[in-house]
């Protein structure tokens, strides 16, 4: 049956996770790179969200969420035939158009989350192939692994809403993308930096509202899991962007905001597949540990490494919700103020499921989107000519310029 | 004639300008302009990246004066924008051949 109230709020959180893409996301990420790339990056975000949504219809959907198949779906709900206009999504009390609204938002943030990896230097067209390909080859089956009914959601795998499903397959595959087009003209000594940090931190704060939805909304209901949720988002958000500023201010003596906001954005990402589980003192936790970690990765990947993953997707995404998922084996047990493993087990038997999920995903997104790569790259092109990256992409690719001053 | 060109930091123009009124000079021209000198730029840390600012901001001031006025304009923006560390900028003077006021057409040293 119907429920009022549930509905009302996953109507409500759907708005609040497309608004994490369009516009947060995007200008997120669109403060970070140069002036005259601005448009680019906007306009690949919300390329992307028009164009996940009509696949996401087509099939998507269909394939993530319809049939019982340990590894994909079946096509009985491609463009939604079948489903009548009042049917119950199962085990819930919203219809089952919300919860398709609602899980598209999802699909679309995160191969929009991608964009940070190749920013600045990928052809219009290789990143609307490879966002094709990566929604039905990597999204889709990985979504109906662990949400889907796949096999595993069999094996107990716990991730409320997205640290394998969104964060480490983008996160994996963002840096798999960065190596393969190689780094922006440059790097990295010789980059421009942010032109827009305001507009980072705008868009940084979109999301942070937005992930609301995004963790709230993934209890499905407007209960006391969806309050929880909410609780332990915020507090992480806030305890990791804490975490940025302290380490900063004792490492440069400045504590920036472009630092900050992406410490905030860790803690959501590290939070997010634990959201559901856990209690408002392991937010404090994670946002510790989440926020710690990511940092470091930012400058191991960047500067140890020399990989151009521009706008950092793995380190502050892919490891954040990588370590989301390992702590929620730890924080879900009841005595540490979580809401209790399955029966019968132990936090071991459910740390072991949760690095069976983690590398069953690792291993599929980077093996996967290295096909995808290599394929788009020989069909049309990855990287756009010396020239272009030069003059920028807004006026060559779009021909707009994002500042007419 | 005297054509006065200072680079200075944009922080300092308020005072620059604030001298210069003092000592009775009647008009400038300022621009927002981009720099190096020995500093050889400066750099900015985003996400714990170091980002190497080759040109820094800087305000470029013009104005002509008699010539007898020129030093004590130099010695005015000098004191004015000078606050003791690199990046302080320059004040170049050059020769004025000639001038017009746009709206009266008066000529040399009758158009400053």
């Amino acid at each position: 049956m119907i429920d009022a109230g549930n509905t009302a709020w996953l109507i409500t959180a759907t708005a609040l996770v497309l608004f994490m893409t369009l516009p947060g996301l995007a200008l997120f990420y669109g403060g970070l790179v140069r002036a005259e790339n601005l448009l680019s990056v906007l306009m690949q975000c919300f390329t992307i969200a028009s164009m996940v949504t009509v696949l996401w219809l087509l099939a998507g959907y269909s394939l993530t969420f319809a049939g019982s198949g340990a590894w994909i779906g079946d096509l009985s709900k491609v463009l939604l035939l079948g489903v009548p206009r009042d049917a119950v999504a199962a085990n819930t009390t919203i219809p089952e158009t919300v919860f398709f609204m609602f899980q598209m938002t999802f699909a679309i943030i995160t191969p929009a989350l991608i964009v940070g990896a190749f920013v600045e230097r990928m052809r219009f067209g290789a990143v609307v192939l490879f966002s094709v390909l990566w929604l039905f080859l990597v999204y889709v089956p990985v979504a109906h692994w662990i949400w889907g009914g796949g096999w595993l959601a069999e094996r107990g795998v716990l991730d409320f809403a997205g640290g394998l499903v969104v964060h480490l397959t983008a996160g994996v595959s963002a840096v798999l993308l960065a190596i393969v087009l190689g780094a922006r003209m440059g790097f990295p000594h010789d980059v421009r930096p942010p032109h827009a940090p305001w507009m980072t931190m705008v868009g940084a704060c979109m999301l942070w509202v937005g992930w609301f939805g995004f963790n709230a909304g993934s209890a499905l209901s407007a209960g006391a899991d969806a309050g929880m949720a909410m609780t332990v988002t915020h507090i992480s958000a806030a305890t990791a962007a804490l975490v940025w500023i302290v380490i900063e201010s004792v490492k440069y003596g400045k504590p920036s905001m472009v630092g900050a906001v992406t410490g905030a954005i860790a803690g959501l990402a590290t939070i997010t597949p634990a959201s559901g589980y856990v209690g408002p003192g392991a937010a404090l936790v994670i946002g510790l540990v989440g926020g710690s970690v990511c940092y470091l990765m930012v400058t191991i990947i960047k500067h140890r490494l020399e990989i151009d993953d521009a706008l950092d997707v793995l380190a502050v995404h892919g490891i954040g919700g990588a370590i989301g998922v390992m702590l929620t084996a730890v924080f879900a047990d009841a005595a540490l103020g979580g809401i209790g493993l399955a029966e019968g087990r132990t936090m071991g038997g459910q740390a072991l499921i949760q690095l069976t999920g983690l590398v069953a995903v690792l291993i599929w997104s980077v093996v996967v989107s290295f096909i995808i790569i290599k394929f788009v790259q020989a069909v049309v092109g990855l990287r756009v000519s010396a020239e272009i990256e030069e003059q920028g992409l807004d006026l060559n690719i779009h021909g707009e310029r994002g500042y007419n001053m | 004639m005297k054509y006065i060109i200072a680079v200075i930091q944009p922080h300092r123009l308020d005072a620059v300008r604030e001298a210069l009124a003092g000592i009775g000079v009647q008009g400038l021209t300022v621009s927002e302009v981009r720099g190096f000198g020995r500093q050889k730029g400066q750099t900015e840390i985003y996400r714990g990246a170091e980002y190497a600012i080759q040109y820094v901001p800087k305000v470029k001031i013009e104005l002509a004066v008699a010539a007898s006025a020129a030093d004590a304009v130099v010695e005015a923006i000098g004191e004015a924008a000078r606050t003791g560390r690199i990046g302080d900028g320059k004040v170049f003077v050059l020769a004025l051949e000639g001038a017009m006021r746009v709206r009266t057409g008066e000529m040399g040293a009758d158009a400053l």
